[in-house]
Order: C-alpha cells, then sequence, then structure tokens
C-alpha cells in the first residue's frame, strides 16, 4: 500500500526536546524529535516503554508542551498557548482513544459519547441525534442505553472510538486502543479505525506494541531513548 | 453552561443518593435549627409584648425618688405626692384619660373565720379607669364616700374567692386589721400578669380613709396616669415631668427627685431581652450550619479524588477550567441549596410544632426563612469553591494515569 501523502501538514514537531529537572538531575523523556504527519495520515507509533512516546503522544494531544523546540498544530505553534487555549485545540480538532477506554462509569454510553458535543455546546436533541449516528457507525446501536459495566471490553473500546469521532476531529490519537483486548476485537477495532481513515479521511496517530496493529498503518515510527529511531522508520510494503 | 452543569449536578447527586443525604444532613439540621430557634424567639418576644400590654401599655407611672430598675425601687426618703400635684396635673396636663393617686400596704383581711394577706390600695375611682378593670359586680366608690372616707372597699376576684367562696360578698362587712369596712363591689378577673403576680390579689379603699385610718398622713406614694391614645404618652410624659419639677421648684440642671416611667419601656426592655435571646440562639444554630458547609467541602475534596480519573477525561477531551471548575461548584451548591431546603420545611415544621406544644403565638418570619436558605447557598459557594478549584487546576496527564 502506498501512503496517501497530501500535502498539507497536520503535525510538525521541530527539534521537540521534553525533560525534567536540571542540571545532573536533568531526565530527558524526548531527546530532540523532529516529526511531520499529514493530513490524512494512519501513523504507527512503536517503541519500548521509557521511550519517550507516551510523552511525544501528550505533546502531539496537546496535553504536555515541549521543553524546548517547537510543535505545530496545522501550523499553530503549540508550546505558546495558555492551557485553556490548548483545550480548546482538543476540543475542536482532536479525537483521544485510551486503552484503558476511560468511560464515564454510570453514565450510559450515548452520555458518553455525548460528552464532546457538551462542552462543544451542541443542543441537547442534536447532541442526542449526533451520538446516536455515532454508535451506530461502530455498531452499537442496539446497546446505546447500557453503561460501561453492562458492555464487554471491545465493545466499549468501541464507545470510546464513537466517542472519539463524534465531532468529526481533525485528528485521533490512540494510545494503545487494543492493548486490553484479545485478537479477534483487536481486528474489530483496527477494522473501525482503518474504515474512518479511509472513509472520514481522519488523520489517525496510533501508539501499539503489537507488529499486528501497527500493520493497518500507512507508516511506523519507531522511537528508542527519545528519539526517532531511523533505522526502524519507514512505511509498511 | 450553568444549565447543564446544574443537570450534570443533578445526574451526580442522584448516582450517590445516600452520600447525598449524609452529606445535606448538617445543612438541613444547620438551616432547620436557624428557622426553629428563631420562631421560637421571636413567638417568645410577641408574647411578652402581648403580655404587658394587657397590664395597660397607655399607662405612666409616677414615683418618689430617682428611677431604680427593679423590685424595690421605691425610695423612702424622697419627697412624697400631695393631694396637689393631683389636682395640678389633672387641671394642667391634656390628653389624660385619668389621673389616679395610689398609697397601698399590705394588711390581714379577715371575714368570719377565714383570713388573707393582701394589698390595701387607697385610691379614687380614676384607679378603675386608669388599670383598666371592669366590675364583676357591685359599684365604685361615690362622691360622698370619697370625701368622707367612708370604710367601704372593693375587692379583687382573689379576695372575694378566699373569703367568700359561694357567699354574697356584696354589702358584706370585713375587717382590715382594727376596723371594718363594707364590700360595695367586686372587681372583673385579670388573672395573673406575666411576671407570675396575681392581679386579682386586692382590696381598694377611697384614698382619704386610707390616709386617716392606715398611713396616718395625707402622702401619695405613687401617681398612675393613663394617656387617652398611645401617641400621646411621650408628650404627657415631658409635660408632668416639667410640671412636678416646677411645683418642686427644682432647678434646671439639677436632677430629678420623683420619676415618670412608662410600661412601654418596660416592654422594651423585655423584648430586647427576648431579642438578645433569639439572637443568640439564631448564632448558635449558624454555627450548626457552618459545620454543615465544612462536611460539604470534606465529601466534595472526597468526591474530586475519586472522580479524578473522569475529571482527567473531561479535561482530555477539551472541557475548559472553568468549566470543570462550575461543574464541582454547581454540585456542591445544589448538594447544599436542597438541604437548605429540606432544613427549612423541618425547621417551619419544628417551630411551628414547638410554638404549638408552649401555647405560644405563630410569628412567621419570612426575612429568617429567607437569609436561612441564602446563607445555605452561600455555605455551598464557599466551602464547594476549594475542592472545585482543586478539581480544575487537575493536570489531564496525571488525572488519566489516576488509578
Amino acid at each position: 500500500m502506498k501512503i496517501p501523502q497530501s500535502p498539507s501538514p497536520v503535525i510538525e514537531l521541530k527539534g521537540t526536546k521534553k525533560y525534567y529537572g536540571e542540571g545532573d538531575a536533568t531526565a530527558y523523556a524526548l531527546r530532540g524529535v523532529d516529526l511531520t504527519i499529514y493530513e490524512g495520515e494512519f501513523v504507527a507509533i512503536m517503541g519500548p516503554s521509557g521511550s519517550g512516546k507516551s510523552t511525544a503522544m501528550n505533546i502531539i494531544g496537546c496535553l504536555d508542551v515541549p521543553t524546548e523546540g517547537h510543535y505545530l498544530f496545522e501550523g499553530i505553534d503549540v508550546g505558546i498557548l495558555s492551557r485553556d487555549q490548548r483545550a480548546l485545540l482538543r476540543r475542536n480538532y482532536i479525537g483521544f482513544i485510551f486503552q484503558g477506554f476511560n468511560l464515564l462509569g454510570k453514565t450510559s454510553a450515548v452520555e458518553n459519547v455525548e460528552l464532546p458535543l457538551l462542552y462543544r455546546g451542541v443542543p441537547a436533541h442534536e447532541r442526542r441525534t449526533m451520538a446516536m449516528a455515532a454508535l451506530q457507525s461502530v455498531g452499537l446501536g442496539n446497546v446505546a442505553h447500557h453503561t460501561p459495566g453492562e458492555l464487554s471490553g471491545g465493545q466499549q473500546q468501541r464507545v470510546a472510538i464513537a466517542r472519539a469521532i463524534v465531532t468529526d476531529p481533525l485528528v485521533l490519537l490512540a494510545d494503545e486502543p487494543t492493548g486490553n483486548l484479545d485478537t479477534a476485537k483487536s481486528i474489530e477495532v483496527m477494522e473501525l479505525l482503518k474504515s474512518f481513515n479511509l472513509e472520514k479521511k481522519i488523520t489517525i496517530i496510533m501508539v501499539t506494541h503489537e507488529n499486528d496493529m501497527a500493520r493497518y498503518a500507512s507508516r511506523t515510527i519507531h522511537f528508542r531513548d527519545g528519539q526517532i529511531d531511523p533505522a526502524g522508520d519507514g512505511s509498511h510494503p | 453552561m450553568i444549565w447543564n452543569a446544574f443537570i450534570l449536578a443533578l445526574r451526580e447527586i442522584r448516582r450517590s443518593a445516600m452520600r447525598s443525604i449524609l452529606t445535606t444532613l448538617g445543612i438541613v439540621i444547620g438551616v432547620a435549627s436557624v428557622i426553629a430557634m428563631v420562631m421560637l424567639g421571636d413567638a417568645t418576644t410577641a408574647y411578652v409584648t402581648q403580655s404587658i400590654s394587657k397590664l395597660g401599655s397607655n399607662m405612666l407611672i409616677l414615683r418618689p425618688g430617682q428611677d431604680r430598675h427593679g423590685p424595690g425601687g421605691g425610695d423612702t426618703t424622697s419627697k412624697r405626692f400631695t393631694q396637689e400635684d393631683i389636682t395640678a396635673i389633672s387641671r394642667e396636663i391634656g390628653g389624660i384619660k385619668g389621673v389616679a393617686p395610689v398609697s397601698s400596704k399590705g394588711m390581714q383581711v379577715v371575714y368570719g373565720n377565714q383570713n388573707y394577706s393582701t394589698s390595701i390600695d387607697g385610691s379614687t375611682n380614676d384607679y378603675f379607669t386608669v388599670k383598666d378593670w371592669s366590675f364583676e359586680t357591685g359599684r365604685n366608690f361615690t362622691a360622698a364616700e370619697l370625701q368622707g372616707g367612708k370604710a367601704v372597699c372593693v375587692i379583687g376576684e382573689t379576695i372575694r374567692k378566699e373569703l367568700f367562696g359561694d357567699q354574697n360578698p356584696l354589702d358584706a362587712s370585713i375587717r382590715l386589721e382594727n376596723f371594718s369596712c363594707q364590700v360595695i363591689g367586686v372587681l372583673h378577673s385579670k388573672g395573673s400578669s406575666m411576671f407570675g403576680m396575681d392581679q386579682d390579689d386586692l382590696v381598694v379603699v377611697p384614698l382619704r380613709m386610707f390616709q386617716r385610718r392606715i398611713s396616718g398622713n395625707q402622702e401619695i406614694a405613687t401617681i398612675l396616669l393613663s394617656a387617652k391614645n398611645a401617641s400621646g404618652i411621650e408628650s404627657i410624659k415631658t409635660n408632668v415631668t416639667s410640671l412636678i419639677r416646677e411645683r418642686r421648684h427644682i432647678r434646671p440642671g439639677d436632677e430629678d427627685d420623683f420619676n415618670v416611667r412608662d410600661l412601654r419601656e418596660v416592654v422594651q426592655t423585655l423584648s430586647s431581652t427576648t431579642k438578645m435571646l433569639t439572637l443568640l440562639l439564631g448564632a448558635v444554630a449558624a454555627i450548626s450550619l457552618l459545620v454543615g458547609g465544612i462536611g460539604i467541602m470534606n465529601i466534595m475534596l472526597v468526591s474530586v479524588t475519586e472522580r479524578t480519573r473522569e475529571i482527567g477525561i473531561r479535561l482530555a477531551i477539551g472541557a475548559l477550567e472553568r468549566e470543570v471548575l462550575l461543574q464541582f461548584l454547581v454540585e456542591a451548591i445544589v448538594l447544599s441549596s436542597l438541604g437548605g431546603i429540606i432544613g427549612m420545611a423541618l425547621g417551619i415544621g419544628t417551630g411551628v410544632a414547638i410554638n404549638h406544644f408552649f401555647d405560644l403565638p405563630f410569628v412567621f418570619n419570612t426575612s429568617i426563612v429567607v437569609i436561612a436558605f441564602l446563607f445555605s447557598t452561600l455555605v455551598g459557594i464557599v466551602f464547594g469553591y476549594f475542592p472545585a478549584r482543586k478539581a480544575a487546576r487537575l493536570n489531564p496527564i496525571d488525572a488519566l494515569r489516576h488509578e
């Protein structure tokens, strides 16, 4: 499969460094990363734990800012934005999928999916319609009023995907989305992500440990010791 | 945004119903006790005021000597009033319904083999007017009886009951120490005063007879005055004071050697005392409201810790700091206001029950109900703010990792 490369970059990391502390006690999480991801890409990020991939994901997701260097999201320098401005970027352009699903317990699936729309100020009836549509698109229209506790792990992750795509985001960030699922469920989830990438042209960046899952992506990036490992970088044949 | 936060808060409260009830209990008790205590206090004040007005609130009392509050205030060395003072007052002071000279002494009264210790008041017919007495049977004094100091008397209900029982007291002769007098009238019962004194325990005789046979002098101990209407009391008081000062040649700047008291002062003193008590009770109750507020803060802090992950999710998907703050703040306010509403109902109910039990008049103080409710809301804002801020300032990355 060829890289569906589009000319406009969505995400640009330029000499991005992240470290904590000072002097001898300085702990580096990122030692200078240059990375460009274009619109419509499906990128897998791999690497051992402590390699800096989570830190990179946090920065890409506008949850964290680089200590040094730049991070441009759609050309906007995120490093100089305030906390609330970053929250608005997340609200309007980014969808999140977590390994642990991170759904609100005791809250029905459809209410979980409505949550991002609530913060966008979408009116109640419209919210419900959009959330139901998103649930149907992940094949869960029939369990919309079940709470996460009443759903299987695969179903919960699909609710989380519905929540992430209900706002039709520019970028979808998935942090080990299949980490807690068995193979069959993992494949379901990956097929879903792939379809959103192809049909809705949503740019997807996914952290994973599993080569099988990385294979769904159009490009895989390997992290090692806070840097991108050039040897591992490349597209899948 | 506020509406969403409100809906969210209600949902959250319903989800942990038991904990919410326990949390608000402090506020419920606080608000209820403030309202109940203040209602009780107000009712007591109203009761005191009513009881005193029964004594005759338009009444002024002139006594010799400087004002001594409390019992035993009578000064025995100061100059007494005279018949001329009475005449001058009734001639020169306008707006009065009656002016009654009164001299009294405690004595034994005897009829047949019954005897009873009571107070003998020597006065005129104005005594009955000023003190608002009406007659059960018989009549008041005639002009001839007053002039001649005849041995006749009007007795109170207690004396009638003690001495005569079922017998007819009219025209009977009762003995006061060493002389006897004829009963010409019986006063209508007034019952006991709010100080617990039996107002019906008295015998009234003509002043001249009292002076001649009991005191042995022309002095008058007390002068009772009553105003035609309450609004005139103040000017009468001023006029009487200057009249007596003039009659006694008291130079300007010198102190009065008599005092004029007005029952309204007593009412004011007493009701300010009961109001103070109300305030005190209310304040004690308000402290429990404060304690209730601390309870809310405690639970909200626990709730923020428990829901750290939820807060992380909300922040990650784009909730602003102020939106999370508002969510938790509104939750605290809804909790405390809910407690306030329940407390209001409970407090009014308790207040009504207590007042009914003690047979006190029902006084509904709308402002304290409103204040107590608003205070409960304020408690929610104040004690909810800190936990809400803590929630809003969480780092989403750490919050999402929280187990």
